[in-house]
């Protein structure tokens, strides 16, 4: 049994398996399947200062080997999250992580103020690819100059961990990274969704209603390996790799490319339990290897 | 209700006709608590162009012999691997998943039970847990043709079957909105399920009659389970996950132009 605990800014995981935020519900869904104490951590839902209604039905499009969504960040509100889902899911032992979105500044820093209370959520995960409604819906994590202002805001009010999620959709993602490990991020943690479309022939109209939307699922896997590997030698901060994982094999091959600790997305929707299994087989993999811990074969593909 | 992750063993698969099978399903545990309306998540394995599980209503459940029935609509390459299964196989299921169907207070109500296309599928266990209460349930199935009205002999063992087919090869010719009983019978409470033009028309006669009136909706799911917001429908309160809150919905909770 190979030691399997990793760190992530001030995160000590018991194992480098988490859960991508807005695929793992609170986490309380899964308790019928697995005991998710047994992650590494999980991130909880995409959430807002305000409640969001989300976009308009339908959101959701199979693609070969994956899907696309446009659920547009549909949550209760961060208040809701901390007087009503908070309360039941603090007691897990395991680490609880926040993913914060904003449509400005101010919202960001509104809403993981309100995080920063909750002494059992270790970390915020800042989803810097929501629209920037002052910059005429253009996200603030295509450029770096919009990715520091917010990175840089919210590090002024949040001394937990915090991980800066970055969104794919991007000329040069390890200037991003780089931009967000100046500005005092603990982490960042990649890919979100990738900007996709897909059209019904028959009927001659757009899948999704708001036309496009995020493509997840094994399709995305290269692309966001190969991102994960440029970013984890771009910046010193640990990375967090996800994007296409379905099976243990995947998730070493994120930790292979750098990442210091994976996600888990898509892959939920198809297993429930599948997390349990990829601990188990990366554990498998670590002993038929001979190796004592995980550490040993973060980034370890000599190139 | 708990929810389980859990191989069943296909111990036959019945074509019913060119486009719709059977598919009996048993376990070695015995079957959960399940409840008329709620559905299935089916992994499919072997289909290269099918990545998400695919959601099917409980058609029946036979609990003297642990059984599990789906009545499947072959559309598209899901649904067409599903459809070569062979007795001995194994399937992967999520269950029970979503609502069910409210049970009327009182047996002596009157209860009319709509299916048209695959959306009869669902009618039948509810129409069996209706009887096995004590309720006298009227059914009244629509298909194209005779060829595609299913399961009859079934659905006559719980209680009273009405049909109409598009061509009037069976039954009344017409859709099922347009069946004499609606005019001839009255109802306390309407259940239905089948495509959404012929679901609205339902709702829309159930409400000019003030009758108390429940559909079951398809949107498309990626989960099923409640994690991935993707199955909205637009409620008098708000968006709503299809897949946990519904999909059996009171019409008065949509926003149907009824
Ligand atoms: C709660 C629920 C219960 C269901 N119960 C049953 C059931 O008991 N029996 C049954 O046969 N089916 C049922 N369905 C529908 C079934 O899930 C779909 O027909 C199936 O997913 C199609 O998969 P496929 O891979 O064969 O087709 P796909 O390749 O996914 O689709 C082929 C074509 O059919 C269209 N299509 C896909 N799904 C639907 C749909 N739900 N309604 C209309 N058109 C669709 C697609 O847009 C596409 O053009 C249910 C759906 C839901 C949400
Ligand atoms: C339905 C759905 C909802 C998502 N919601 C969020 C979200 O709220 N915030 C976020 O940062 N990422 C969100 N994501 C992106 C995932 O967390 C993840 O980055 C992406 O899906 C890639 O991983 P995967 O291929 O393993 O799913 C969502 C993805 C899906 C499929
Ligand atoms: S299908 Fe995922 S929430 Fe309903």
């Amino acid at each position: 049994m190979a030691d399997l605990r990793v760190k992530i800014g001030g995160l000590d995981l018991k194992n480098p398996i988490m859960t991508a935020s807005g695929t793992f519900g609170f986490g309380e869904e899964f308790n019928d399947f697995f005991d998710i104490s047994k992650l590494g951590g999980y991130v909880v839902k995409g959430t807002t200062f305000e409640p969001r209604q989300g976009n308009a039905y339908p959101r959701m499009a199979e693609t070969p080997a994956g899907m696309l969504n446009a659920v547009g960040l549909q949550n209760k509100g961060v208040h809701y999250f901390a007087d009503v889902i908070y309360p039941r899911i603090k007691d897990i032992d395991s680490h609880l992580v926040v993913n914060v979105n904003g449509s400005t500044i101010e919202d960001y820093i509104k809403c993981t103020e309100k995080v920063a209370e909750l002494e059992r959520v270790t970390a915020i995960e800042l989803n810097i690819s929501c629209p920037n409604v002052k910059q005429g819906g253009m996200s603030f994590g295509v450029c770096a100059t919009s990715a520091s202002e917010v990175v840089k805001a919210v590090r002024k009010v949040y001394s937990k961990t915090l991980i800066v999620k970055l969104s794919p959709n991007v000329t040069d993602i390890t200037e991003i990274a780089r931009a967000a490990e100046a500005e005092g991020a603990d982490s960042v943690s990649l890919i979100n969704t990738l900007l996709g479309m897909a059209i019904d022939v028959e009927k001659r109209r757009p899948l999704l209603s708001t036309v496009t939307g995020g493509l997840s699922g094994p399709c995305v896997k290269p692309v966001a390996l190969a991102m994960v590997w440029k970013t984890a030698k771009a910046v010193k901060i640990p990375v967090v790799g996800m994007g296409g994982i379905m099976d243990w094999k995947d998730a070493v091959e994120f930790l292979l490319a750098g990442a210091s600790a994976v996600q888990v997305g898509t892959a939920n929707f198809i297993d429930p339990t599948v997390c349990l299994k990829i601990i188990d087989g990366l554990n498998d993999y670590l002993d038929r290897h001979n190796y004592s811990s995980v550490n040993e074969i973060i980034g370890a593909i000599g190139v | 209700m708990r929810k389980f992750v859990a191989d069943f063993t296909v111990t036959d698969n019945i074509a019913l006709n060119a486009n719709y099978f059977l598919l009996k399903l048993t376990s070695v545990e015995k079957l959960p608590e399940m409840l008329p309306g709620q559905f299935v998540e089916v992994k499919v394995d072997g289909s290269p162009t099918t990545f998400l599980r695919r959601p099917i209503s409980i058609n029946n459940i036979i609990e003297e012999r642990n059984e599990l029935w789906l009545l499947i609509q072959t559309i598209g390459d899901g649904t067409r691997t599903l459809s070569a299964l062979k007795s001995g196989d194994l399937l992967n299921l999520i269950l029970p998943l979503g609502n069910s169907f409210t049970l009327p207070e009182n047996p002596s109500k009157s209860v009319l039970l709509i299916g048209g296309g695959v959306g009869t599928a669902p009618m039948l266990f509810w129409g069996k847990y209706l009887k096995n209460r004590g309720f006298e349930p009227n059914f009244l199935l629509g298909a194209r043709s005779s060829k595609d009205l299913l399961q009859l002999e079934e659905f006559d063992k719980y209680g009273t079957v009405f049909t109409t087919t598009e061509d009037g090869s069976a039954g009344e010719k017409g859709f099922v909105t347009q069946h004499t009983i609606l005019q001839t019978k009255s109802f306390d409470f309407i259940y239905t399920c089948g495509p959404k033009p012929m679901m609205l028309a339902v709702a829309v006669y159930a409400k000019s009659k003030n009758i108390s009136c429940e559909v079951s909706l398809e949107n498309t799911m990626a989960c099923g389970f409640g994690v991935c917001l993707c199955c909205v429908e637009n409620t008098i309160n708000g968006n709503v996950c299809v897949c946990t809150e519904g999909p059996i919905f009171n019409i008065n909770e949509l926003k149907w132009q009824i």
